[in-house]
């Protein structure tokens, strides 16, 4: 019998711990669906706590590809969305499923590629020449394919080239997110379209050099935005408003304004609350 | 290579100095799967043991399902369980998706036909006259099933260890219904996975080292379990 004793032990030193989980009220709860790039830049680690020391409120984090946040969002099964696909964004708010699109900051997409650069484009100012030059050479190009705000990019890249890459075999769909996509391209010495900031924080690994940035184009704009509860009668909006809120708040967008710079020397962030649109990039 | 040995180095940084963010991920990982394990244990062994010991027609067709069960696919759980306990889905009245509990349920459907699986197979190993000669000593049913299990606890632990090492090991159903939320419902593979995408390959090496000497641990206490009243 002495060994069901000791198995009892091991049980009871398992469970036990796992009944002071913290239960907070629902009410105090906060989903937010957001894209993988401002998780693996790690601002949200940054924002959130001060956010949740501010308010009180537990935000719970998921980070998806902005498709999928999207997603869940119209589903009502998040509070509030971090997302940076602005025509997906605007037929969801048309839809009625969001509401309050607010911008919150953006930064920028980068081609990056092996140092080698074989379809020489290094230094060419437009991204969808870029691009066209790339299937030309039928260099090696990696794209994300999750429908995230990055793919939903590099689509609208390839579109306004005139090429659809999907034919080519040079082309090659990760399924991953940002920071395995440019994994897999340094490891297979291909292009790929990225957000500065993932490629940033990536870079000492990569060996992938930026080849092409500064095209109006290549502008990624960040909003937030609050799931309907006209829609979705569970979603918690006082909580998804003043998480909205706060990341417009003049204390997030002074985080977001120093963020990285330490680090990677440069800001990953610019903030832009309260900003156009249609001013930026200008 | 060189990453390697920075992994190696950095799982000892964080060991040594009781880093507080991976002890507490450490922690949970030990609860999560810990519970799940319990869990599919009384399921798996109580439910296994009817299996075996009964006779019904479908048996074979019921004992052919455990056994394909015993290869869920984390993933494919992680999907059901989370459609299942989304806030419009049909148990979103619980609110648990999202935190530590729904890991546990996730686990626990994948750990208990593994369990249910080796128990069903250890107790149909046992010899047949053996049911006949306990019952000839004038036990009760109760008793006689209790001595078939206690009979079989060498490959019953075993099956709590394949299940234990199936949950603990596993990340898809952990990120999907638990969501990688820091300080909150991440645990050791799914803050691997972030580490990795993070770029942040030594910490994610030193998190995986962490991860095998739990998982090393565990076992150790149960294979000493096992063998110290091994049937001589």
């Amino acid at each position: 019998m002495k060994w069901w004793g000791c198995i009892g032990l091991f049980c009871l030193f398992s469970i036990l711990p796992s009944l002071s989980f913290p239960v907070s009220a629902q009410q105090k709860n906060i989903i937010l669906a957001t894209t993988t790039s401002t998780q693996d830049s790690g601002l949200l680690d940054v924002l959130i706590p001060s956010f949740a020391k501010k308010t009180g409120y537990f935000v719970k984090t998921i980070a998806l590809g902005s498709g999928q946040s999207m997603a869940m969002g119209q589903r009502g099964e998040a509070d509030v969305l971090l997302v940076h696909s602005p025509d997906a964004e605007k037929k969801i708010v048309a839809e009625g499923y969001g509401i309050n699109r607010r911008i919150v900051m953006h930064n920028d997409y980068i081609i990056a590629g092996p140092k080698e650069d074989r379809a020489k484009i290094k230094g060419i100012k437009l991204a969808s020449e870029a691009f066209k030059k790339l299937a030309l050479a039928n260099a090696l190009f990696l794209s994300r394919g999750d429908n995230s705000g990055t793919h939903a990019k590099e689509k609208s890249i390839w579109k306004t080239a005139g090429i659809n890459p999907e034919e080519g075999k040079w082309y090659q769909q990760t399924g991953l997110g940002m920071g395995q996509t440019l994994n897999v391209a340094a490891e297979k010495k291909g292009y790929t379209l990225a957000d500065r900031g993932t490629y940033l924080a990536l870079k000492k690994n990569l060996g992938l050099d930026i080849l092409v940035e500064g095209d109006a184009l290549l502008l990624n704009i960040y909003h937030v935005i609050e799931v309907n509860p006209n829609k979705w009668p569970k979603v918690n909006a006082a909580g998804a408003k003043t998480f909205s809120e706060f990341m417009v708040s003049k204390e997030a967008q002074e985080v977001i304004k120093n963020f990285g710079v330490e680090k990677f020397g440069s800001p990953l962030f610019f903030p832009d609350a309260g900003k156009k649109e249609e001013e930026l990039g200008k | 290579m060189d990453l390697i040995f920075e992994g190696i180095k950095k799982a000892f940084w964080l060991l040594v100095t009781l880093d507080p963010e991976v002890f507490r991920i450490t922690l949970l990982s030990l609860q999560v799967s810990g519970t799940a394990t319990l869990i599919s244990l009384l399921i798996g062994v109580s439910t296994g043991t009817i299996i075996a010991l009964s006779q019904f027609p479908g048996k074979r067709f019921a004992v052919s399902l455990v056994n394909t069960g015993m290869g869920l696919p984390p993933v494919v759980v992680g999907l059901f369980v989370t459609i299942f306990l989304w806030r419009n889905g049909p148990l979103g009245f619980l609110g648990i998706l999202y935190t530590p509990t729904a890991m546990i349920l996730a686990q626990a459907v994948i750990a208990t036909p593994i369990v249910m699986g080796i128990t069903v197979a250890a107790m149909q190993h046992l010899p047949k006259k053996l049911r006949l000669q306990i019952l000839a000593l004038g036990a009760t049913r109760f008793q006689m099933v209790w001595i078939l299990v206690k009979e079989a606890k060498l490959p019953l632990l075993a099956g709590v260890m394949a299940g234990f090492g199936g949950v603990i090991s596993e990340v898809g159903a952990s990120i999907m219904v638990g969501g990688n939320i820091k300080g909150y419902s991440r645990v050791l593979t799914t803050a691997t996975v972030m580490e990795t995408s993070r770029g942040n390959f030594d910490v994610a090496i030193a998190l995986g080292i962490i991860l095998l000497l739990l998982a090393y641990f565990v076992n150790l206490i149960l294979t000493t379990i096992q063998q110290r009243e091994r049937p001589r």
